[in-house]
């Protein structure tokens, strides 16, 4: 960043946030449409930015093969939540405005690499990505489509958590989607967990953990409690390292950590091998 | 959307507030509404015509001689045989499992296990389990599986434990599994939330076919003050938070997300433990009695169908 500051006199292409990303990480300017091509990926420090659902979706589905499932179900407000800013209805009602989708995750039947499966995507514009009652039905008929289908099913998860502003019934929707998901498995199905930046709380603690495979992109922010949160109860500093999954692999919770570039060819070949997909 | 904020409150407004949905795509001019809601202060009337607050159940739910696991245990059976250990890593002392009779009635049961004395607060982690404790729970409701036993479940706890070695030894996969595998479990599964019900840690071993409440514990998917923080900016404006996630038995019982509600003497349990401890276990026993007359089989499919069924809403 100091190279601009520092050089007022010189005729400059003003690095505003229209034509540039800055990396989170790293503070790296890269001009927006490089960063696109590199796919959302910082070429100074490799930090994976976030993708919205469609972005996730055209990375993995084979170009106009996904067919959106349950379009129809969408963020609802069984506790008519307000606090002290706003109405939640009034605030999901916006942001499926300005995302377009009508809730936290994307789901629907595609080929990738010619593999026919049920892919979701989750959108961390769309509240945080939490997990609210339209994103449990949405998960549990991608669940029950892929065991129609006997095909695979792969989730790309981003989310914060629950979300608090549908109390109760947004925690049931951890167990509504790894009963779904189990119920799959069973069956002999295969289910892929891609976990990417950031997957934590209640759905790190639900359909995202219980894969037959927990994949990462690199550098993601991957746990249950929040950092600040268990700094506060055990009185110490955590290591930098600390969630990400890097450190989750070495804990023993991923199979893989796999690069954005390398992620379709990645599930294709391991779906391949498994399944004996052709 | 109901332009005025409900009450929350013994008597939930006869609406089922479950069946609403949220406002349309198109409705999208709310700025001037939207301050009309504001929540700011719970109307004085609504104060007169109930008991007490949500902010009140809160309190009795987190009252210090609220009846515990332990005291559950004393009372129904003081021979209970306390079974340990994940094999894995650890005995986690924050959850208890072990074979307990129960009225007569043989059960696998598990629990959160709180302390009463400062010493043994601190020896069960003021009941906020570690994955070992819910690979434990699971470990040991597998026996039920196995030798046909009903299982019991009893929540309390406000969080699984947020820690450097939770993490490390996988919270959030060791939860995530537990609801997996207890979704699928081929036993009868009575789960009963005594005290707090503090998120996804209540929920790692609260998946069953009888979801039971007393009247004053509380359940909820973050803690009031946590909630407050986040969304209001301030920890204090807990009660208002706590009023906002409708976390009361009442309400819990109008969203379709608990069964039965399991009344408790007047002011709270703390006021006649005793008679509490018996009337959870006879609620306890009606449950199992009923649930041991459908084929394991069937019990599964249902419950598949109840965890489903929470959180769909038809337009
Ligand atoms: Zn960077």
């Amino acid at each position: 960043m100091a190279w601009f500051t520092k050089a007022p006199e010189a005729p400059l292409r003003v690095p505003t946030e229209a034509l540039w990303n800055v990396c989170k990480k790293c503070g790296a300017y890269t001009p927006k449409d490089e960063y696109a091509a590199n796919l959302k990926v910082c070429p100074v420090c490799g930090a994976h930015g976030r993708l919205s659902a469609r972005e996730r979706i055209a990375l993995l589905a084979d170009k106009g093969s996904f067919k959106e499932i349950a379009a129809d179900v969408i963020a609802h407000d069984p506790l008519t939540f307000h606090d002290a800013k706003e109405a939640y209805a009034e605030k999901v009602a916006a942001t499926r405005e300005k995302t377009g989708i009508g809730e936290s995750i994307v789901v629907g039947t595609a080929t990738l690499d010619k593999i026919p499966v049920v892919l979701g995507a989750m959108d961390f514009r769309f509240m945080g990505g939490s997990l609210g009652s339209g994103t449990g039905e949405r998960i549990l008929q991608a669940a029950e489509t892929a065991r129609k289908l006997k095909c695979p099913l792969v989730l790309c998860t981003a989310s914060g958590g629950a979300r608090m502003q549908e109390g109760l019934v947004s925690l049931m929707q951890m167990a509504k989607t790894c009963a779904a998901i189990q119920r799959l498995r069973d069956e002999g199905l295969l289910y892929i967990s891609v976990m990417t930046d950031p997957t934590t709380g209640g759905v790190s603690a639900s359909f995202a953990m219980v894969g037959d495979l927990n994949i990462a992109e690199p550098k993601t922010l991957i746990g249950f409690a929040g950092r600040r949160v268990i700094e506060t109860t055990i009185k110490q500093k955590l290591p930098p390292e600390f969630q990400t999954s890097e450190y989750l692999l070495e804990h023993g919770f991923l199979d893989k950590i796999v690069a954005r570039k390398d992620l379709k060819a990645y599930l294709a070949k391991t779906i391949r091998f498994l399944t004996a997909a052709k | 959307m109901a332009t005025t904020k409900k009450p929350v409150a013994k008597k939930p407004a006869a609406k089922a507030p479950a069946k609403k949905p949220a406002a349309k795509p198109a409705a999208k001019k709310p700025a001037a509404k939207a301050t009309a809601k504001k929540p700011a202060a719970k109307p004085a009337a609504a104060k007169k015509a109930t008991a007490h607050t949500t902010w009140d159940t809160v309190q009795i739910a987190r009252h210090p001689n609220r009846p515990l696991l332990i005291d559950y245990l004393a009372a129904w059976d003081p021979q209970a045989n306390e079974l340990h250990g994940d094999r894995l890593v650890a005995d986690d002392p924050a959850m208890f499992a072990g074979l307990v009779n129960i009225g007569g009635e043989r059960v696998v049961l598990v629990g959160h296990r709180k302390g009463r004395t400062t010493e043994e607060k601190i020896a069960y982690r003021f009941g906020m389990a570690n994955p070992d404790g819910y690979r434990k729970a699971m470990r040991i409701m597998r026996l039920a599986e196995k030798f046909h036993l009903p299982i019991v479940t009893l929540v309390d706890t406000s969080g699984a434990f947020p820690g450097l070695d939770a993490e490390a030894r996988g919270q959030a996969e060791a939860i995530a599994k537990n609801l997996a595998d207890m979704s699928v479990l081929k036993a009868p599964i009575v789960v009963v939330v005594t005290g707090e019900g503090g998120s996804g840690g209540a929920l790692g071993i609260a998946v069953g076919d009888r979801i039971l409440m007393l009247e004053h514990a509380i359940y909820s998917v973050i803690s009031p003050e946590g909630c407050a923080s986040i969304l209001w900016r301030d920890g204090h404006m807990a009660p208002q938070a706590a009023e906002a996630l409708k976390l009361t038995s009442d309400w819990l019982k109008k969203l379709g997300l608990i069964d039965e509600i399991i009344p408790e003497p007047k002011g709270g349990a703390q006021n006649a433990p005793a008679k509490t401890i018996e009337d959870v276990k006879q609620a306890i026993l009606k449950a199992i009695r009923e649930l041991k007359k459908i084929p394991v089989e069937k019990l599964v499919e249902q419950r598949y169908a109840k965890f489903a069924a929470m959180g769909r809403f038809s337009d």
